[in-house]
C-alpha cells in the first residue's frame, strides 16, 4: 500500500436537510473538529440522492463519498430513508464490480441531535480514505484542471 | 449569461477570524458570472441587507450567493431581501462557511480554501437555478370527522365552537361508540353514560354540525384544504326527518331473535332497533338481514303501527359527496376476536366473557338490568376470576397483539372493585402479569382495589379453564406464593387485547395516510405533531393511534380540533415551490414515481402529443400536484427515464456542486 | 458455567430472554406438583446462567414433554424445548458415545422405525 503523506482526499458528503445538514451544523456549533476534505451538499432527503452523483463524484476526482440521512424510521418524508438504504446496497455492488474499493462509499444515519457522530463519522471516514489513497480507478482525467 | 453577486459574511469574528473573507470575495469574484463581490461584517443586519439589495438593482443581478451561516439560519431572511429588491427569491444560494467551516476548522488557510469551494459549489447551483414561484391553494372551510364515538364528538365539538361547519360519519346509526356501551369510568367511577350523553346531545343540537350516521366513507380525492369527499348513506329503511324516535315499531316487531350487538349478543333485540335509548340521532332502524318485509314482502307491521308514516321499505342507499379542508380519522377500536385463546373456553362457556361484555352484565342499562347474574343460569356468581393480557404482550401476530393495550389494567380493577362494592359476598381474583397504572390517581384506585376492598392480585398468568359440572375449573400458578392454584369459579372474566377497527386499514388507503404493521395509524412525529398524520391535512383522534383511555382520547381530540382550526382560518395555502416535476415529453408512463411517492401526489393522465405527419398521440403522462408533493425527490430517482427532476434540486444543479467542489 | 448456558440455548434454539415472566406456563403445566423446578422456573435459570443446578436436578425429568407450555407461551419462548436441551446436555456432559454409527446396522429392524434410531443416534452419541 502507497503511503503519500502529503495526500489530501476530497470528499463529498451529501446530507439530508432535516437531519444529518442540521447535525452538521451542530457539530459546528459545538465546534467540534473534521477534516476540511469534506464538502457537503444539501439535499431534501437521502432519497434525492442519484446513484449518479455519486458515480459522477468518483469521475471527476472525488476520492469519497458519504451520505448521511435520518435514523431509520425518522424521515421526514416518512420512508425516503428506506429507498435510499436499497438503492445505495444496489450501487455498493456496482461499485465492488467497477473495482471501487468498498470503503470509498458510505452511508450513515445522523440526526440533527448527533453533532459528535457527524463529526466522528467525517473524521473516520477521512482516514479511511487517506489509507486507501487517491481514487484513480474511475477519475476522468480528461476533466481535470491543471 | 448570469450576473452573479457573491457576498461574504464576516459574522463579526465568528466568520472573520479563521476564514480571510477578503480572499475569498476576492477568489470567488474571478467565477466565472460574478459580477459583483464584496464582504461585509453582517449581512444579515438591516445595513448588510441594504447592501445586497442595493447592488441587485445597481449591477442587474440575476443570482445571488451570500457565504455566511447555515441556511437553516437566515435562508428565509435572506430570500424575503433578494425579493425586496424585485430577484425571485428561489435566485439566492446559500454557502455555509460558518457552522460548516469557520467554526470546525482552525486553520486559517485551510478554512479560507473550504470556503473558496464552498462558495465556488453554490455560485456553480445558483447558475442553474429556476425562479419558483410558491403556489397558493384555497382552503375549503369545512372539515369532516370520521368516526363518532368521545373522540369525533369531542373533536367535532372543538371545530363547532370555533365557528367552522363539521360532518360526523359514523358508520352505526348512533354516534357515540364504545363509551356508551361503557358502566362507570375510571379512576372516578362516574357513570359513562351521564358525561357522555350531554356531549351527543349538544353535537346534535349544534347548528355547525352535521351528522350522517349509518353512513361510511366511500371515496376520498384531492388534498389539503380541498379534499373531495364521497359518503355513502346507507338505507335504514326509516325517513330520519319523519321518525319521531317514539320506539313503537321496536316493540311490534314479531321479529324477536336478533342478536343485539349494543349488548355485544348477550340479548335480542328485533328487526327494527334504535340501539339505546339515549341514540343521537334518535331515529329507528331497518336491519335488513332480518326484516321479513324486506327479505320475502310479508309482514309490514312497522309501517301500519307507525304514526308519523316514516318507514319506506324503498329507501335506497344515498351518495353525499362535499368538499372539505381537513379531515379527522377517530376511527377508534374494537376488542380483539379471542377465538385463538381456547385455553380460556370462551367459545365453550358463555360464563367466560370478555371484559366489554361483564360491562354490559353490570349496567342498568344492560342485558340483567345491571344485576350481575351468570350468562349460563342466571344466577348469582360468588367466584369470579379475572385474567389481564389476553391477547395483549404477545409474540408475533401468530400469538395475538405485540403491544400493551394500555387500558386493561385500569377497567379490571374498575371491575373488580365495583364487584366487591356491590356483591360483598363474592370473592374476587386477578391474575396479572405487571399492573401497569400511570396517570394521575390510577394507581390509588388499584391500591384501594387491593387494600380496601380485597381484590385478590396474583402474579401470574391462568394457565387453563375447563368447563366441568357448571363451574369453571381454574387452573393458574401463583408465582410470587410458588404455588399451583385451582379455583373453581362461576365466571371468567378476559381483558381481551383491543386492536384498531376493521375499516380503519381501507380508510387509511383512501386517504394516503400511513399506518403501523398493527393498523394504528402513524403520526407525523411520535413526540412533536403527535396528532397530525404525515399526509398534510388528515389529523388523528382517538384510539385510531394507539390504545388510549378516555381522558387521553378527549385531550387528543381537543389537540387534534386545534390543529384543524389552524388550518381553516387560513383562506389559502402556500405551496412548497421546491416540487417535483415531469417533462411529459420523456415520461413513459411507468407509474414508478407514482408507487414510490408517500403523498400520492401523483397521478397519470392521458394527454394529447402531436405525433408524426399530423396525427395525434395519446401518451399517459405523470403529473404532479404541487400543493400535495412535499419535495423528498423519491420519484426522481426512482424514474427510469430520467423525466422527473425536483425544482430548487434539479439533477444538473446537484451535479454542477459535485463539479465544483471536485475541480 | 456460561459454557453450558450458551449450549442449551444453542441445542434447543430458545432465547430465554423473550420470556416476560408471565407464568402461563407453568399454570398450565400437567406435571407442576411432581416437579422440583417449575417451567418459568427453569426458564429464568438458564437466562440467568443456573443450567449447571438444573442438570443436577432429577426435576428435568418429570417434564412429560407434553408442549402445553410451548403451545400456549405469548412469547414464544417454549420451555420444554430447553428442557429437552437440558437433558441432552446431561447426557453429552456424560461423555463417551453411548451410540456409535457403527451399531446402526446390528439395531436394524424392521418392527423398528428407522427414526427413532437417527434420534436416538442423534441424543446419544457425543459429536455436535
Amino acid at each position: 500500500m502507497q503511503v503519500n503523506e502529503t495526500f489530501t482526499p476530497t470528499i463529498v458528503a451529501f446530507c439530508c436537510n432535516w437531519c444529518s445538514y442540521a447535525g452538521a451544523d451542530l457539530s459546528g456549533t459545538n465546534r467540534l473538529q473534521y477534516p476540511a476534505n469534506v464538502k457537503i451538499i444539501r439535499i431534501p432527503c437521502s432519497c434525492r440522492l442519484n446513484p449518479m452523483f455519486i458515480l459522477r463524484a468518483f469521475q471527476r476526482g472525488a476520492d469519497g463519498v458519504i451520505l448521511c440521512g435520518c435514523h431509520p424510521g425518522d424521515c421526514h418524508y416518512t420512508t425516503g430513508n428506506y429507498y435510499a438504504r436499497r438503492r445505495m446496497t444496489l450501487l455498493f455492488s456496482l461499485l465492488d464490480f467497477m473495482g471501487i474499493e468498498r470503503e470509498r462509499t458510505r452511508v450513515e444515519w445522523v440526526s440533527a441531535a448527533e453533532g459528535a457522530k457527524f463529526a466522528a463519522t467525517m473524521n473516520d471516514f477521512t482516514q479511511t480514505i487517506t489509507r486507501l489513497g487517491p481514487n484513480r480507478r474511475l477519475e476522468d482525467l480528461r476533466c481535470k484542471v491543471e | 449569461m448570469q450576473r452573479i453577486g457573491v457576498f461574504v459574511c464576516w459574522c463579526g469574528s465568528n466568520i472573520a477570524a479563521t476564514v480571510d473573507v477578503e480572499t475569498v470575495a476576492q477568489t470567488l469574484a474571478k467565477e466565472p458570472g460574478v459580477v459583483f463581490s464584496t464582504d461585509y461584517q453582517y449581512m444579515c443586519s438591516q445595513a448588510g441587507q441594504e447592501l445586497i439589495q442595493e447592488a441587485i438593482r445597481e449591477h442587474r443581478l440575476t443570482g445571488v450567493v451570500i457565504c455566511s451561516c447555515s441556511p437553516r439560519m437566515h435562508e428565509a431572511t435572506f430570500r424575503k431581501t433578494v425579493e425586496k429588491a424585485g430577484l425571485n427569491p428561489y435566485l439566492l444560494e446559500i454557502a455555509n462557511i460558518r457552522e460548516q467551516c469557520s467554526w470546525i476548522h482552525k486553520d486559517k488557510l485551510t478554512a479560507t480554501q473550504k470556503a473558496v469551494i464552498l462558495g465556488r459549489a453554490a455560485i456553480a447551483k445558483v447558475q442553474l437555478n429556476a425562479p419558483l414561484t410558491a403556489g397558493k391553494s384555497p382552503v375549503t372551510k369545512r372539515a369532516l370527522v370520521i368516526g363518532g364515538g368521545i373522540a369525533g364528538i369531542q373533536t367535532a365539538l372543538d371545530i363547532a365552537e370555533a365557528g367552522f361547519p363539521v360532518d360526523i360519519v359514523e358508520k352505526k346509526p348512533t354516534i357515540g361508540g364504545k363509551m356508551t356501551q361503557i358502566d362507570k369510568t375510571f379512576p372516578t367511577l362516574d357513570c359513562a353514560a351521564c358525561i357522555l350523553t350531554p356531549k351527543m346531545v349538544d353535537a346534535s343540537q349544534n347548528e355547525n354540525i352535521d351528522i350522517i350516521s349509518y353512513a361510511q366513507v366511500e371515496k376520498v380525492q384531492g388534498f389539503v384544504g380541498n379534499f373531495s369527499v364521497t359518503i355513502r348513506k346507507k338505507a335504514r329503511y326509516v325517513d330520519e326527518h319523519k321518525c319521531t324516535g317514539c320506539g313503537l315499531c321496536t316493540e311490534k316487531c314479531p321479529q324477536k331473535k336478533v342478536p343485539n350487538e349494543f349488548n355485544l349478543g348477550l340479548d335480542n333485540r328485533r328487526a327494527i332497533y334504535i340501539p339505546f335509548a339515549q341514540a343521537v340521532p334518535k331515529v329507528a332502524t331497518i336491519d335488513p338481514n332480518y326484516c321479513a318485509m324486506l327479505k320475502s314482502g310479508k309482514c309490514g307491521v312497522c309501517a301500519k303501527v307507525c304514526t308519523a308514516g316514516a318507514i319506506d321499505y324503498k329507501q335506497q342507499d344515498q351518495l353525499i359527496t362535499r368538499e372539505y379542508g381537513a379531515i379527522v380519522v377517530a376511527t377508534g377500536f374494537e376488542p380483539i376476536q379471542l377465538d385463538k385463546f381456547d385455553e380460556f373456553a370462551y367459545s365453550q362457556s358463555p360464563d367466560v366473557v370478555t371484559s366489554l361484555e361483564f360491562e354490559r352484565l353490570m349496567n342498568a342499562a344492560g342485558p340483567t338490568g345491571g344485576t350481575l347474574l351468570r350468562p349460563s343460569d342466571g344466577k348469582h356468581p360468588h367466584t369470579l376470576v379475572f385474567v389481564q393480557c389476553v391477547g395483549s404482550r404477545c409474540d408475533g401476530a401468530e400469538k395475538g397483539k405485540s403491544y400493551c393495550s394500555k387500558i386493561c389494567c385500569m377497567y379490571t380493577a374498575k371491575h373488580a372493585m365495583l364487584t366487591r362494592e356491590k356483591y360483598p359476598d363474592t370473592e374476587v381474583y386477578v391474575f396479572y402479569i405487571d399492573v401497569r397504572t400511570p396517570g394521575k390517581n390510577f394507581d390509588e384506585f388499584y391500591r384501594r382495589a387491593v387494600e380496601e376492598y380485597g381484590v385478590h392480585y396474583i402474579k401470574g398468568m391462568v394457565g387453563k379453564v375447563t368447563p366441568q359440572d357448571g363451574k369453571l375449573k381454574v387452573q393458574a400458578s401463583d408465582l410470587l406464593g410458588g404455588r399451583q392454584l385451582r379455583i373453581d369459579a362461576d365466571m371468567v372474566i378476559l381483558a381481551a387485547a383491543i386492536e384498531p377497527d376493521k375499516t380503519a386499514r381501507p380508510l387509511a388507503t383512501m386517504l394516503t395516510a400511513s399506518m403501523d404493521t398493527n393498523d394504528f395509524f402513524t403520526e407525523a412525529h411520535p413526540k412533536l405533531r403527535p396528532v397530525e398524520s404525515p399526509t398534510a391535512g388528515i389529523f388523528l383522534s382517538g384510539a385510531c393511534q394507539g390504545p388510549k383511555d378516555i381522558p387521553e382520547t378527549v385531550a387528543q381530540a381537543s389537540a387534534a380540533a386545534a390543529k384543524v382550526i389552524g388550518l381553516l382560518v387560513k383562506d389559502s395555502l402556500t405551496c412548497n415551490p421546491c416540487t417535483a416535476k415531469p417533462d411529459e415529453l420523456m415520461c413513459n408512463g411507468c407509474s414508478s414515481c407514482e408507487k414510490v411517492c408517500p403523498y400520492g401526489a401523483i397521478t397519470y393522465v392521458d394527454k394529447s402529443f402531436r405525433g408524426p405527419n399530423r396525427t395525434t398521440l395519446i401518451r399517459r403522462v405523470a403529473q404532479v400536484n404541487p400543493a400535495v408533493c412535499q419535495g423528498c425527490g423519491a420519484c426522481t430517482v426512482a424514474c427510469p427515464s430520467g423525466a422527473m427532476d425536483l425544482l430548487g434540486f434539479s439533477n444538473q444543479q446537484i451535479l454542477a456542486e459535485v463539479d465544483a467542489i471536485c475541480r | 458455567m456460561t459454557d453450558w448456558t450458551n449450549r442449551v440455548q444453542e441445542i434447543s434454539g430458545v432465547n430465554p430472554r423473550k420470556c416476560m415472566k408471565c407464568g402461563k406456563c407453568t399454570a398450565t403445566c400437567p406435571a407442576y406438583d411432581q416437579m422440583e423446578y417449575h417451567p418459568h422456573q427453569f426458564v429464568d435459570m438458564v437466562c440467568t446462567g443456573r443450567v449447571e443446578e438444573l442438570m443436577a436436578s432429577k426435576g428435568i425429568y418429570t417434564c412429560l414433554g407434553c408442549f402445553a407450555c410451548v403451545e400456549r407461551c405469548p412469547r414464544s419462548v417454549e420451555p420444554a424445548n430447553l428442557i429437552e436441551a437440558v437433558r441432552l446436555a446431561v447426557i453429552r456432559q456424560q461423555g463417551g458415545n453411548h451410540m456409535k454409527p457403527d451399531q446402526i446396522p446390528g439395531l436394524l429392524n424392521e418392527e423398528l422405525p428407522q427414526q427413532a434410531i437417527t434420534s436416538a443416534l442423534r441424543k446419544y452419541s457425543k459429536g455436535g
